[in-house]
C-alpha cells in the first residue's frame, strides 16, 4: 500500500487559496493522480469524478481571481458516501439494484458543500444500503483499511473513512444509523461525527432507517470535521424531521479545553471485554483528560444491553419499508420476468445482497400484524427507556466518554455470523436510538499499530461540547502526524 | 318456480351497508410533494423525486390538505384529534411508487362524525367512523399483455370518509353519496366529480335475516363511479347475496369489481397473500398538531352549512320546506339568495325573493343553459326588482317585463321603470277618476254586473288597465270598482 | 415465536417480494430464527406505561404552503426506467383490480 500523503487541513487550504499561495486546480491535480494510482488497492471509490472536480476547482479559482469573497470550504477536497444522492453522478448505495442510476437531483448536504466551494472528487464505497459494519457488504468491491490492507476499514462508511485516512481527500460525508460513521472512523484513525438526529437534512440521503439515519463528516482532525459540520448543519424545509434551531459557531468550541468539564464514564461500556489495546488507549485518554482538569464521574446506563435487540428490530423494520420502492419499474436494475409478481420477486431477489435480504425479512416479520406489538412497538418502548437513561446521566455530567468499539479493525471474513457482526456495534447503537450526537476521535494505536477510537456522546444539539472534548483528546493522545503506511508528515503537505 | 323479486326478498332480509368514500381534496399541490395537481395533464408530467419515490426523497405535509380535511371534520361534527399521525400502509402495486401508501391508521384526524340524509321525507343520521388523510396512487391501464403506469395522480391528497355500517338499502347508499357530494362541494374542499374520479366509493355489503343481530359475511364492491351505479351495484350485490343464502350457500368474503357495461360484479382474482399492510407510524412525518389558532382560523372561514340555512330560511323567512330544500341543493344558489336578502332594503321579504329565484330566474337560466353562478342578473338587481313590487311601485305583471329587460341588459329595474313610464298608479284620487270614467262609459256592463253576472267585473278591471296602459294598481282598482259599483 | 417454520419464511419472502432459492431459504430460516431468539431479552422487559418513541427529539410536522413548484419534465421522470412506452412506465399486465387506494 502506498503511503498516505499528507493533505492539508481545511483551514490551510482555504487560507492558502485566499492568499493566492496556491490555486484550487493545483491542489486537485495531485489528488486526482493519487486516487488514480492508489485506489486500485484501496478500493474506496465507486464513482471517481476528475472532470467534475476539475470544473469545481476552476470555479473556485475564477472566484478568487474576480476578488469575490471565498466560501468557507473553497478548494477543500471531499468525497461522498455513495448513499448520498448526487445529480449527474452515479449513485448506488453500494447495491446492484441501483447500478447505473444517475439521480436528477442533489441531496441537501451535497448542495451545501457545493455552495461552500468544496471540490467533490467522487462517491465512495459503503455496505449495501448502509447495512453492515465492515464495508464487506458492498455489492461492488472491498475497501481496505489503510493501516492494514488485510483488515476492514469498518462500515458502513468504510469508503469515507479509508479515503480520508489514506489522504485521498480532506473530508468525507458518511451516514450513521447505528455507528456507521463512528466505527469506521475509529478503525481508520480519523474523526467521525454523528450529529443530533434532525441536525442535518436527510433530503437526498438514501434511507436505511428513517428514525435513526444522520449524515456527518469524517476528517483527519476535529477542526476539519467541525468546519464541514458547520456547512451541512441547519434546518431544511424539505426534510420534515429537520430541526429548526440555530447552528452555533463550532470553531469557537475547539480551543476551550476541558477544565471543569464533567465527563461521565458509563460502566456498562467499560465492564465488558475490550481488546487490551483498546482498554489501554482509553485508560490513557481518561488520565490525560483528568490531567487537563476534567472531572471524571462513573455513571450507569442500565438499559444498555437492550440497545442491540431494540436496534435490530427497529432498523430492519424501517429498512424493509424504505426498500419497498426498489422494484425495477421506475429506476434501477430490472430482472427478466414474465409476470408482474416475478418482476418484483426476481428484481429484488437478484438485486439485493444477502445481508439486505436478511434485514428486509427480519423487518417484514417484525411489522406483521400479530407481531407488531411484541416486536416493533416493544422495541420503540425500549428506546424510550434507553433515552431516559441518557437523560438521567446528563443531569449529572456534560458529556459521556466510552470506547467507540470493543476491538480494533478486524480481518476480512472474521465475523462469520450475522449476530457476531451485529455485536460489533454494541457501543455505538444507543446513541442513534436516543437521537443524541456522537463523535469518535483517535486516541492511540494498539500494539499492532491499529487505531483506537474514543467515543464522546452528548446532549441533544450539543455538538459543540463533543468537539471541545474531542479536540482536547486529540491534542493529548491523538495520532499527531502519524499516518497509515508508516509515513509521518506535517499538516500542510505541498502538492 | 318463479324467482323472487328484490322487493320480496327484502321483506325477509336486511341489507347492511357501509361506505368508504375517497374525496380528492382541491389543493394546488400534492399532499406530500409540491408538484401540481391537475386533471388531464400529459402522462407523467406532474412528478418529482417525492412522487416517483426516488431514493432519498422525503415527504413534507401540505397545509391546505389539513385545512380542507378539517373543514369536513367540523361540518360533520367529528372529534378532531389534537395530534394525529401518518402511517405507512404497505403493498406492492405498480401505481404505488414507494411500495407503501402514506395514510393514517391508529390515530386518524377525525372520528365519530355524522352525515344527515333525507330518505323518504325523513332525516336519517349516519355515523361516520372516521375521516383520515392519505395520498392517492397513480393509474395503471391494461393494454394487452402489459400495463402502462401514469403517476400524475400519485400523491394527490385524499380524505377517506368511512361510514358506520348503518345504511340499510341501496337507495340510502346512493343518498349518502349525494349528501356527501353536496357537502364537500358546499365546503369548497373538492370538485367531487365522480367521472373525473374525484369522488370514489367502495361499498361493504352484507345481508342478514330481519331481526337477526349478527352480521352476515360482507363483500367489498369496487369500481363504482357514478351515483346511478352506487344504487345499481349495491342492489345487485344485495340480490346476489340473498339468492346465495336462500339456496343454502354461503357468501364468500371477497372483493368484487362492478362492471357497469354488463350490469354485474365479478370477483377479483384472489390475491396471492392475505392483506397484511404492516402499518406503522411513518418516521419521516412527525405528528400533525391541530391547535386552537388553527381551528379558530378554519371555523372563521366556514360557510353556513346547508342544514343551518335550511332551518333559517323556514324560520326567519317562512319559506316552505320544499323551496328551502331546493335553495340549499347547491351552495351557489343559497349564496345567491342570501346575497339578494342582504341587498334588500327590508330583509323580511325572503318569501317573494325565493319564489322569484326559483321560478323566474332559474327558468330563464335553464333556458339559456346557464347555472346560477353565471347569472347575468346579480342578486342586488333581483332584490331591487322585488322591492319595487312590494312597495307597490310596479305591479307583478309589469315586473315580469322589467325582469326580462334587466336580465338582458343589466340595467337597474327602477331605471327601466322610469324610462318606460310604467310606475303603478296607486293614487286613490287619480284612480277613482278613471274608475268613474270607466263605469260611466259602460252602462250596459254595469247593468249586467248588478244583475248578477260576476264575470263582468273582469271587464271593468280590463278597461281600467287599458286606460292606464296596465299601470293601475290591481288591488286598489278592484277595491274602488267595488265601491263605485256597489258590490 | 422465535423459531420459524419453512412456510413462515416463504410467506415472509412473498410479502417482501423476494425470490429466494432453496439454499437461501434454508439459510434464512436458520439465521432469522437465531436472531429472533436473541430478542427474548426485550420481550421480558416491563414496558407498561412506557410510550413508544419514534423521534428522539420531539417535533411536530412542519406544514408546507400550498404553492406548486415545477415538476420534472416527463422525459426526466422516465429517463431511468428500464422499460417505457413513450411517457409511460411499462410492466407486465396487472390482472387484478382497478387502481387506487383500496
Amino acid at each position: 500500500m502506498t503511503t498516505a500523503a499528507a493533505l492539508g487541513s481545511v483551514a490551510d487550504t482555504v487560507r492558502r487559496i485566499a492568499d493566492g499561495e496556491v490555486t484550487a486546480a493545483a491542489l486537485v491535480e495531485p489528488a486526482i493522480e493519487r486516487i488514480a494510482s492508489g485506489d486500485g488497492e484501496l478500493g474506496a471509490f465507486l464513482a471517481f469524478d476528475p472532470t467534475g472536480a476539475r470544473a469545481a476547482a476552476a470555479a473556485v479559482d475564477r472566484q478568487r481571481a474576480a476578488g469575490v469573497p471565498l466560501p468557507p470550504l473553497a478548494g477543500v477536497l471531499v468525497t461522498l458516501k455513495d448513499n448520498l444522492v448526487t445529480a449527474g453522478l452515479p449513485t448506488t448505495a453500494g447495491s446492484k439494484i441501483l447500478a447505473g442510476w444517475i439521480p436528477p437531483y442533489d441531496a441537501t448536504v451535497v448542495e451545501r458543500l457545493r455552495a461552500a466551494g468544496a471540490i467533490i472528487l467522487g462517491k465512495v464505497n459503503c455496505d449495501e444500503f448502509g447495512m453492515g459494519s465492515s464495508t464487506e457488504r458492498s455489492a461492488f468491491k472491498l475497501t481496505r483499511n489503510p493501516w492494514d490492507p488485510a483488515r476492514v476499514p469498518g462500515g458502513s462508511s468504510g469508503g469515507s473513512a479509508a479515503a480520508v485516512a489514506a489522504g485521498m481527500c480532506i473530508g468525507s460525508l458518511g451516514t450513521d444509523t447505528g455507528g456507521s460513521i463512528r466505527q469506521p472512523a475509529a478503525f481508520c484513525g480519523v474523526v467521525g461525527v454523528k450529529p443530533t438526529y434532525g441536525r442535518v437534512s436527510r433530503h437526498g440521503v438514501i434511507a436505511f432507517a428513517s428514525s435513526l439515519d444522520q449524515v456527518g463528516p469524517l476528517a483527519r482532525t476535529v477542526a476539519d470535521a467541525a468546519a464541514i459540520l458547520q456547512v451541512i448543519a441547519g434546518h431544511d424545509p424539505r426534510d420534515g424531521t429537520s430541526i429548526n434551531a440555530p447552528v452555533p459557531a463550532y470553531a469557537a468550541a475547539l480551543a476551550a479545553g476541558v477544565a471543569g468539564l464533567k465527563i461521565g464514564l458509563p460502566r456498562e461500556y467499560f465492564e465488558v471485554e475490550l481488546e487490551p489495546g483498546v482498554r489501554e488507549a482509553l485508560d490513557r485518554t481518561i488520565a490525560a483528560l483528568r490531567d487537563r482538569g476534567a472531572a471524571m464521574t462513573p455513571v450507569s446506563l442500565p438499559h444498555t444491553e437492550l440497545a442491540l435487540p431494540a436496534y435490530y428490530l427497529i432498523a430492519p423494520a424501517e429498512a424493509s419499508s424504505n426498500l419497498s420502492r426498489y422494484d425495477g419499474i421506475r429506476y434501477g436494475v430490472r430482472a427478466d420476468a414474465q409476470d408482474l409478481l416475478d418482476v418484483y420477486r426476481r428484481t429484488r431477489g437478484a438485486g439485493f445482497g444477502p445481508e439486505v435480504k436478511r434485514r428486509i425479512m427480519l423487518g417484514t416479520y417484525a411489522l406483521r400484524s400479530g407481531y407488531y406489538d411484541a416486536y416493533y412497538k416493544k422495541a420503540q418502548q425500549v428506546r424510550t427507556l434507553i433515552k431516559r437513561d441518557f437523560d438521567a446521566a446528563f443531569a449529572q455530567v456534560d458529556v459521556l466518554l466510552t470506547p467507540t468499539t470493543p476491538t480494533a479493525a478486524f480481518p476480512f471474513g472474521a465475523k462469520s455470523t450475522p449476530l457476531e457482526m451485529y455485536a460489533a456495534d454494541v457501543f455505538t447503537l444507543s446513541c442513534n436510538l436516543a437521537g443524541l450526537p456522537g463523535l469518535s476521535v483517535p486516541c492511540g494505536l494498539t500494539a499492532e499499530g491499529l487505531p483506537v477510537g474514543a467515543q464522546l456522546l452528548g446532549k441533544p444539539l450539543d455538538e459543540a461540547t463533543l468537539l471541545r472534548a474531542g479536540a482536547a483528546i486529540e491534542a493529548a493522545v491523538g495520532l499527531g502526524d502519524r499516518r497509515p503506511g508508516g509515513a509521518r508528515g506535517p499538516g500542510g503537505a505541498s502538492p | 318456480m318463479s324467482e323472487r323479486t328484490l322487493e320480496q326478498m327484502l321483506e325477509d332480509w336486511e341489507p347492511v351497508i357501509g361506505l368508504e368514500v375517497h374525496v380528492q381534496l382541491a389543493t394546488q399541490s400534492k399532499i406530500f410533494s409540491p408538484s401540481a395537481v391537475a386533471f388531464g395533464a400529459p402522462p407523467n408530467s406532474l412528478t418529482d423525486p417525492i412522487v416517483l419515490g426516488l431514493p432519498g426523497a422525503l415527504p413534507v405535509f401540505n397545509r391546505a390538505a389539513l385545512e380542507l380535511a378539517l373543514r369536513l371534520g367540523i361540518a360533520t361534527g367529528s372529534q378532531i384529534r389534537a395530534r394525529s399521525r401518518f402511517a405507512r400502509k404497505h403493498y406492492f402495486y405498480p401505481d404505488l411508487p414507494k411500495g407503501y401508501q402514506i395514510s393514517q391508521y391508529d390515530e386518524p384526524l377525525c372520528e365519530n362524525g355524522h352525515l344527515d340524509l333525507i330518505v323518504g321525507g325523513a332525516v336519517k343520521r349516519v355515523r361516520l367512523q372516521r375521516i383520515h388523510l392519505e395520498e392517492d396512487a397513480g393509474k395503471s391501464t391494461h393494454v394487452g399483455a402489459v400495463s402502462h403506469v401514469d403517476l400524475n395522480r400519485a400523491g394527490v391528497p385524499l380524505a377517506e370518509v368511512v361510514s358506520a355500517p348503518e345504511l340499510t338499502s341501496a337507495e340510502e347508499a346512493a343518498e349518502f353519496m349525494r349528501a356527501l357530494h353536496r357537502l364537500v362541494r358546499w365546503l369548497e374542499i373538492s370538485e367531487a366529480d365522480m367521472e373525473k374520479g374525484q369522488l370514489r366509493c367502495d361499498a361493504n355489503v352484507s345481508v342478514r335475516m330481519r331481526g337477526e343481530d349478527r352480521l352476515g359475511t360482507r363483500t367489498e364492491l369496487k369500481n363504482i363511479n357514478s351515483f346511478r351505479f352506487v344504487q345499481h351495484a349495491v342492489e345487485h350485490e344485495i340480490a346476489r347475496q340473498i339468492r346465495i343464502v336462500e339456496s343454502g350457500g354461503r357468501v364468500v368474503r371477497e372483493t368484487r369489481l362492478w362492471d357497469a357495461a354488463r350490469g354485474q360484479s365479478a370477483s377479483m382474482r384472489t390475491k396471492e397473500e392475505a392483506d397484511d399492510y404492516r402499518y406503522f407510524p411513518d418516521p419521516d412525518l412527525p405528528p400533525v398538531v391541530v391547535d386552537g389558532p388553527l381551528m379558530t382560523g378554519i371555523l372563521r372561514g366556514m360557510p353556513e352549512l346547508p342544514a343551518a340555512r335550511f332551518e333559517r330560511y323556514q324560520r326567519e323567512h317562512a319559506i316552505p320546506a320544499d323551496e328551502a330544500r331546493t335553495l340549499i341543493s347547491e351552495r351557489a344558489l343559497a349564496d345567491y339568495f342570501d346575497a339578494a336578502l342582504a341587498a334588500h332594503p327590508r330583509q323580511q321579504s325572503g318569501k317573494m325573493l325565493a319564489s322569484w329565484i326559483l321560478t323566474e330566474l332559474l327558468g330563464k337560466l335553464n333556458a339559456d343553459g346557464k347555472d346560477i353562478a353565471e347569472s347575468p342578473l346579480p342578486p342586488p338587481l333581483l332584490s331591487a326588482l322585488v322591492a319595487l313590487i312590494e312597495d307597490g311601485t310596479i305591479s307583478g305583471k309589469i315586473a315580469k317585463e322589467i325582469f326580462e329587460e334587466s336580465y338582458r341588459t343589466g340595467e337597474a329595474p327602477i331605471a327601466i321603470v322610469d324610462r318606460r313610464g310604467v310606475r303603478q298608479i296607486s293614487d286613490e284620487k287619480e284612480l277613482s277618476a278613471i274608475v268613474d270614467r270607466v263605469v260611466a262609459g259602460n252602462p250596459k256592463q254595469v247593468e249586467s254586473y248588478l244583475g248578477g253576472k260576476d264575470t263582468v267585473f273582469g271587464f271593468f278591471v280590463g278597461q281600467v288597465m287599458k286606460e292606464t296602459s296596465g299601470r293601475a294598481n290591481p288591488a286598489l282598482t278592484a277595491e274602488l270598482l267595488r265601491k263605485r259599483l256597489g258590490r | 415465536m422465535a423459531t420459524l417454520t419453512r412456510k413462515e419464511v416463504e410467506d415472509i419472502a412473498l410479502l417482501a417480494r423476494l425470490h429466494l432459492e432453496p439454499p437461501e431459504l434454508d439459510a434464512m430460516q436458520e439465521e432469522l430464527g437465531a436472531i429472533l431468539a436473541h430478542f427474548r431479552t426485550i420481550a421480558v422487559v416491563d414496558t407498561s406505561d412506557v410510550p413508544p418513541m419514534t423521534h428522539a427529539v420531539p417535533m411536530d410536522a412542519p406544514l408546507r404552503v400550498d404553492v406548486p413548484e415545477p415538476s420534472l419534465p416527463a422525459a426526466e421522470a422516465l429517463r431511468a426506467a428500464p422499460r417505457r412506452d413513450g411517457d409511460l412506465f411499462v410492466v407486465p399486465a396487472v390482472i387484478t383490480g382497478p387502481s387506487g387506494p383500496s
